[in-house]
């Protein structure tokens, strides 16, 4: 089993790489652009993935944390601190290296917070708030969870457009690239573009890794136990309030890291990211993508995404996640990519009597 | 020695009470059945010892330690493990990982160790593994470890789900209804099994209607009657007391 999953690890670090190599020799290079964001997408669909599928946890909110990512990353990477860089605090941070210096288009000093600085407050922020929403929230099942979360999302999106300091409906412009390692920056520049699809792709190998590790430990185990029958799960001593709020947490991250990257990437976020459809085109896919088959949430995740960030499903890009989601709903509830989907065709078009039984 | 001390427990729903400061001992070793018509207290009893639920009044000693109102986590934690009327085996697991649950409160890998798959987990899952192989092969239902849990014929959910709660090494082991859908032959193995696993030094509440089986077995019964207790002894006193016949075993039965 665990050779298994190396291997398929290895096919996913294979594929990375042929993709960018056709892009090359297809002379289809700015593919790449939508193929990075894609990637940082996919990150918020597996976290979602082990959620929703494994812990058996919906969340109509999860592009909420998405936005807070990246909207905590934004502000503290454009807010200009040098009218206040005399305060102590201030200078107290600039000792410590965490303030960089640019000059604005006019020529005159800004000055604000480095990237990682930002970066580490904006996934700090986002586990507390993860934590705070879900204490009480998780406590709720089924459609109350999901209006709950859906509520999360909801009050997100209206404090970030109608927040000025966040830039209200315009969102916030000129993020500075993300410098990881010296020559190699999270930013739209044309000659950072190869750099940028492996950065995005390498972490979501990493994550993959990461839950698929998970997945296959006692954790996951007690996870898909929660999923199954939750009082019995309980009774043979798991912890299953706690297990669930922290996996809704670790979800809730990668959320938040898909949005600080994509925002530096995209040089700016908008109140759309954090916006319903949002969640709800992240919980399709994931349902698309075979609830709890990670493998399927990414493989969709990646295509689905990719086909609506080239624009193919043009002004009914919205509606279109709302129809995958009521198909899959209707006539195969657990996802798309299964191995038992070929008899479940012919049962849809067959009898197709006990469909509601598997939901 | 008394390993459950039960005293003066009390729990209503609303205007019914169905617990009516009930209270006994289960000696450690023994097997003791809770019998009763429907409708008793007997599975809400069940429920406040393994904290389901908890009591309005009265508490109850696990050793010395009191640990009503504690959750069924916790109650697990201490030791109390429990099976279901209705089987509640987790599905899309096979029967050995059903187990493997079983094995949470023995293990520690939390989710930062299992998202690393460091090295200690392994060998904690290897561990856990055979422990459970071990306990299949026990109960003597190994050839179906591979198989998924909720396509098992009954008889063989109900055994998985006495292996998982033995899993858990517990000392007190809470059965309700082990034989309930059952027929004769599976329920005579029941017996046996459960005899098996008292063999092993672990105390048994049960919670059963069959009758042959709780006469069989136990060494001591509990009758409850619309949430009191009306008869705590030896299984021979009890078929002779004439207010748990007109009650409930019925003269014709007795």
């Amino acid at each position: 089993m665990t050779r298994n999953r190396h291997l398929q690890v290895f096919l996913l670090i294979a594929v990375i790489i042929a993709t960018q190599l056709a892009t090359m020799l297809t002379d289809t290079q700015h593919y790449l652009t939508q193929l990075t964001m894609s990637g940082y997408y996919a990150l918020v669909i597996i976290g979602l993935c082990l959620l929703i599928g494994y812990a058996g946890q919906i969340s109509l909110g999860h592009a909420g944390f998405f936005a807070i990512g990246g909207y905590t990353s934004a502000f503290l990477t454009t807010y200009d601190l040098s009218p206040v860089r005399d305060k102590a605090f201030i200078v107290l941070l600039s000792r410590m290296g965490l303030l960089v210096s640019t000059e604005d288009l006019y020529g005159g000093q800004v000055l604000h917070l480095h990237p990682w600085a930002a970066f580490l407050i904006a996934i700090i922020c986002t586990i507390i708030i993860a934590y705070a929403v879900g204490g009480p929230v998780l406590k709720l099942k089924g459609h109350y969870l999901a209006m709950a979360t859906l509520g999360f999302g909801t009050i997100v999106y209206k404090v970030v457009l109608g927040t000025e300091g966040l830039g209200a409906a315009d969102g916030i412009s000129d993020v500075p690239g993300f410098t990881l390692l010296p020559g190699s920056e999270v930013s739209g520049k044309l000659s950072q573009r190869i750099t940028n699809y492996y950065i995005a792709w390498g972490l979501v190998i990493f994550g993959m890794v990461l839950l698929l590790n998970l997945v296959h430990s006692r954790v996951g185990r007690a996870l898909r136990s929660i999923h199954g029958a939750e009082d019995a799960a309980n009774a043979m001593g798991i912890n299953t309030g706690r297990y669930k709020l922290n996996m809704f947490v670790i979800s809730a991250v990668f959320a938040a890291i898909g949005g600080v990257f994509l925002t530096h990437y995209n040089g700016g976020i908008g109140p759309s990211e954090a916006s319903i459809m949002k969640s709800v085109r992240y919980v399709a896919i994931v349902a698309v993508g075979g609830m709890a088959n990670l493998w399927g949430a990414l493989v969709m995740g990646s295509v689905l995404n990719f086909l609506s960030l080239r624009g193919y499903f043009g002004s009914y890009d919205d509606a279109v996640f709302g129809v995958i989601l009521i198909i899959i709903m209707l006539f195969t509830p657990e996802g798309l990519l299964r191995r038992d989907l070929f008899s479940d065709i012919r049962e849809v078009f067959g009898t197709g009597k006990d469909r509601g039984e598997r939901a | 020695m008394a390993i459950l001390d039960v005293r003066d427990l009390n729990k209503s729903f609303g205007g019914l009470q169905a617990v009516k400061d009930v209270g006994f001992r289960v000696t450690a070793g023994s097997i003791k059945a809770l019998i009763g018509p429907n409708g008793a207290g007997k599975t809400t009893l069940f429920n406040l010892i393994s904290g389901v639920l908890s009591p309005d009044s009265g508490t109850i000693l696990f050793g010395e330690m009191p640990v009503q109102g504690m959750k069924p986590h916790q109650i697990a934690e201490k030791g109390i493990a429990r099976t279901f009327q209705h089987i509640r085996l987790f599905p899309k697991m096979t029967a050995i990982e059903n187990i493997m649950i079983g094995r949470h409160t023995h293990s520690r890998a939390g989710f930062i160790s299992g998202m690393l798959s460091l090295p200690g987990t392994w060998k904690e899952e290897s561990r856990i593994r055979n422990r459970s192989r071990e306990i299949m092969e026990f109960l003597g239902i190994s050839s179906l470890a591979e198989s998924e849990s909720t396509s098992l014929a009954y008889g063989q959910q109900r055994i998985v789900e006495l292996g998982r709660a033995l899993a858990c090494e517990p000392k007190l082991l809470l059965l309700d209804e082990p034989a309930a859908g059952l027929n004769m032959k599976e329920t005579a193995e029941m017996a046996d099994l459960i005899t098996k696993v008292r063999d092993l030094g672990i105390t048994v509440l049960l919670v059963e209607h069959d009758m042959s089986l709780v006469m069989n077995i136990s060494d001591e019964v509990i009758v409850l009657s619309y949430g009191e207790k009306i008869a705590d002894d030896v299984p021979l006193a009890i078929q002779k007391n004439a207010e748990v016949i007109r009650v409930y075993l019925g003269e014709a039965d007795a």
